[in-house]
């Protein structure tokens, strides 16, 4: 298994090279991966980490944008680029804290329907009111500035993105060893244990729900600042299916696994949209995705983190030929 | 508002209410009984109204007639579509995480999509009823009423009968409701539970393709109508608990009603009220109104 | 040797709908004793635990903790002011190691959820409490070992670790005996002899041997009612008791 703080050097390591080495559709292609490869971190931390299965993760994604672009100054000034991400954020988790509070009183199958409701919610007031601008979205004018940092150039917005990335990752992967990470783990294991133990356990997942809001809200305010346009199809639960593919692609239960997950999600529709690979079908890329998608869950449950040593058991002969249906490991 | 308005807007509720109540109550079915969330149960829901666009040529020269042997032949076709489906994947999804569920029925739901957008197209279309469906009921002087909808509403309610009688009186009722309290039980007991599985899961595939046919000539049909039916779906479903259909109805006629008015009286926030329903019924009763 | 009352059940009932499923019980768990609750299947034995852990509340009747009332506290609140249980089925961290299993358990008293920057592998507090808990239950040689692949007495073992680590002052114990060997289950009644002196502990048992052995009080449970109440001899004498266990004699 590759250790984990290898995998973090060489690819924020690779990550960084890129713009040296790539032309600029490469670069901007990669930047988008990253942002939401920023998404699928903080639905990770979520679903792999605490067991909680959401499907409202466009919601935050799209408040953290929208933020962007409606909070910026009427008079044609240039935000202030760590105030503006800091509203966003503040709103994204805003709106996480009370979806949260409403939905972690459900279990199961009940909380997987009422996120994407609350993520339907929001995906309605940004399409019908006149706050969201309607279906045709709305333009960000100025991008936000701060010192010597000008994000209309596309290296600064890559590395600003870049070091976004790395920041949610660090913190997430220093945030899973302390003491709140592990309540985390114990909860998504054993939440009966948890609480028999002492945990109250509410409060650990409204924090965990709150956080993935808020970090879900910086990826949106990336892409709102990268795109300059905002409409309500970042809220959409297309989105937010999306994401729980790129997690459970790269592997559940690793942030590398998010990481992983978004590049390969994005490759794969890249691929499935070629022309030059699937010609005239090529504008059905959604049957091939769909397919893959059925195809990658049935057959590979634990994702891309765990494809090597999945290839090693299955050459060895070795172990079920079965895929293991449940991608927690309870033996108990 | 004037009585008749009112009347109208009742109406509408009414048949709203119904035809949601039919295709979730396949969605609480297929959960209560089977443990399988089901993404792909709005696509049937389009799948029916697309096949009561694009059967009625077909049907009509084979058959003669066009609106009710339509509906005849998509009751058949989709009882048959369910029974392969639950065969071919569905029954592959009983043991798995509901994480799990969820993401290959999404994948379906593309699959869906996409076969549909090559073999019918992406365009939106309108289906004609039979005449002596299409008039107007009188209610004053001024107003009339569409009485497809009332057609609507009536075979809702008897299609809800129906169900009821079979819960509640025949064999089958008894088995699919024993399943749904202890599976183990039911299997040890002889009865054959993959049969029964197939059986439930066509049933509530054949309620959501009926329910797209018939609401195919007043929503027409249009490539994103399984979504956003599936997501109310979901609504009922948490609003009324999860495998009652007594708490599907309830729920379902509830959003009816809030939908319906809402429209009216509040136009800009109608997309949100559903929401702001479930939010507070939430708020009360974490498990819905009716726990299974 | 003190005997402060630490735990009390008084005149608890829990319906379930028409069933009744605990009827009118009280139970007094003291320092220094096991009490042991024995009944046959369906006499609401785990109910009764259930009622006393806070896993739900009681239709009537009061649960008092180290003097206070904790009937409307939920379980996590009276776990941490004292209360520790285990359960019939294995209720552990199977993905974990040993030493992390004792490990969690013991930060439920060290939360420190605020502290980000802290590793909890690294966290001198609760890995000793976690070391010194797996040891005293026999599991020192395994801490590395994961939890799911423990044998099943192991597993038992774990679970009263995992109870002790929030050094609570009574324990709750569902059938800890429940599927081991001889040896295990000498091994698990001179620890429970052991924990004796220092805590309260109500353990509920279908092993009669092993709870004649080392009960000082022994309750007598049939259908929700308690039916005899005393020590192993009275209850062994007791007509109601032989009649409910033996048939019509």
């Amino acid at each position: 298994m590759r250790h984990p703080t290898t995998f973090a050097l060489v690819f924020f390591g690779l990550l960084a090279l890129l713009p040296f080495v790539a032309g600029s559709y490469a670069v901007d292609l990669v930047a988008k991966i990253m942002i939401y490869a920023l998404l699928a971190l903080s639905l990770e931390l979520l679903v792999g980490s605490t067991g909680l299965v959401c499907f409202g993760q466009a919601a935050f994604f799209g408040i953290g944008a929208y933020a962007a672009v409606l909070l910026s100054p009427t008079d044609g000034s240039t935000p202030s680029l760590w105030l503006s991400l800091l509203s966003a954020i503040v709103l994204a988790a805003v709106y996480a804290l009370a979806v949260g509070a409403l939905s972690l009183r459900t279990q199961g199958v009940y909380f997987i329907m009422v996120t994407l409701a609350f993520s339907q919610m929001a995906y309605y007031v940004v399409h019908d009111t006149p706050l969201g601008g309607g279906t045709d979205g709305i333009y960000l004018y100025v991008k936000p500035a701060w010192g010597w940092l000008d994000l209309d150039k596309s290296e600064h917005m890559y590395g600003f993105i870049w070091l976004s990335l790395l920041v949610g990752f660090l913190f997430l992967s220093q945030m899973l060893r302390a003491p709140f990470g592990r309540a985390l783990s114990g909860i998504r294991v054993n939440e009966q244990r948890m609480k028999a133990t002492g945990f109250s356990v509410y409060p650990y997942k409204l924090a965990a729900f709150t956080l993935s809001g808020a970090m879900s809200g910086w990826a949106g305010y990336l892409f709102a600042i990268k795109d300059g346009f905002v409409n309500p199809e970042l809220l959409s639960w297309h989105l937010s299916g999306s994401v729980l593919v790129m997690i459970i692609l790269g592997g559940l239960g690793h942030m590398r696994g998010a990481l992983l997950g978004a590049f390969a999600f994005a490759l794969l529709q890249e691929l499935f949209r070629a022309e030059a690979v699937f010609g005239s079908y090529a504008k059905h890329w959604h049957l091939s995705l769909g397919l893959a998608i059925i195809a990658c869950v049935a057959f590979m449950p634990h994702g891309l983190v765990a494809l090597p040593a999945q290839l090693r058991e299955r050459l060895s002969g070795r172990g079920n030929r079965k895929a293991s249906v449940k991608t927690s490991e309870e033996q108990a | 508002m004037e009585f008749a308005t009112f009347l109208i807007q009742c109406l509408n509720a009414l048949q709203y209410g119904l035809l949601l109540f039919l295709v979730a109550s396949g969605l609480t079915l297929i959960f209560g009984i089977m443990g399988v969330i089901n993404l792909a149960h709005g696509s049937f829901y389009m799948i029916g109204a697309y096949m009561a666009y694009a059967l009625a040529p077909a049907v009509s020269t084979i058959f003669g007639g066009e609106f009710f042997s339509t509906l005849a032949v998509g009751l058949v076709l989709s009882v048959i579509l369910g029974y392969v489906l639950e065969w071919a994947f569905f029954s592959y999804l009983y043991e798995r995480e509901h994480l799990q569920q969820v993401l290959m029925t999404y994948g379906l739901i593309l699959v869906f999509e996409e076969l549909r957008s090559i073999l019918v197209g992406d365009d939106v279309h309108g289906v004609t009823v039979p005449e002596w469906l299409n008039g107007a009921l009188m209610l004053n002087e001024v107003m009339t009423y569409p009485v497809y909808r009332l057609f609507m509403s009536g075979v809702c309610l008897l299609l809800a009968a129906g169900m009821w009688f079979v819960f509640t009186r025949t064999r089958l009722g008894m088995m699919i409701r024993a399943g749904t309290s202890n599976r183990e039980m039911v299997q040890s007991l002889g009865i054959d539970i993959t049969l029964l599985y197939r059986i439930v899961f066509a049933m509530g595939v054949a309620l959501a393709v009926f329910a797209g046919m018939i609401a195919a000539p007043v929503s027409s049909v249009y490539p994103g109508m399984g979504n956003s039916v599936l997501i109310i779906c979901f609504v009922v479903v948490v609003i009324g608990g999860i495998g009652s259909i007594k708490g599907a109805l309830l729920a379902a006629l509830l959003i009816g009603l809030v939908d319906t008015f809402g429209k009216v009286l509040l136009p800009q926030a109608a997309g949100v009220l559903v929401y702001v329903l479930m939010a507070l019924i939430l708020l009360w009763r974490p498990n819905g109104l009716f726990k299974d | 040797m003190t005997s402060d009352v630490l735990l009390q059940g008084i005149n608890l009932t829990r319906r379930w709908g028409g069933l009744v499923a605990v009827n009118n019980v009280s139970i007094s768990l003291k320092r220094g004793q096991v009490h042991g609750v024995i009944g046959t299947n369906g006499a609401g034995k785990s109910t009764l635990i259930n009622l006393l852990s806070g896993e739900f509340p009681p239709s009537s009747g009061q649960v008092e903790l180290l003097g206070q009332d904790v009937s409307q506290w939920a379980q996590s609140r009276r776990a941490r002011s004292g209360l520790g249980r285990s359960y019939q089925r294995n209720t552990i961290y199977p993905s974990f190691t040993v030493l992390e299993n004792c490990r969690l358990s013991a930060q439920a008293q060290h939360q420190q959820a605020w502290a980000f920057w802290r590793n909890a592998d690294t966290d001198a507090t609760t890995c000793r409490i976690a070391q010194d808990v797996a040891v005293r239950v026999g599991l020192g040689d395994a801490l590395a070992r994961q939890a799911g692949f423990l044998s099943h007495g192991q597993k038992r073992q774990l679970e009263i670790a995992m109870c002790l680590a929030t050094a609570p002052k009574v324990l709750l114990l569902d059938e800890p005996l429940a599927g081991m060997g001889a040896e295990e289950t000498e091994r698990m009644l001179t620890l429970l002899q052991e924990l004796k002196q220092d805590h309260a502990i109500l353990l509920v048992e279908h092993d009669m041997d092993a709870v004649f052995r080392i009960a000082d009080l022994i309750t007598v449970m049939v259908n929700g009612v308690v039916i005899a109440s005393g020590t192993p001899n009275e209850v062994r004498n007791n007509p109601e008791v032989r009649t409910a266990y033996l048939g019509d004699h």
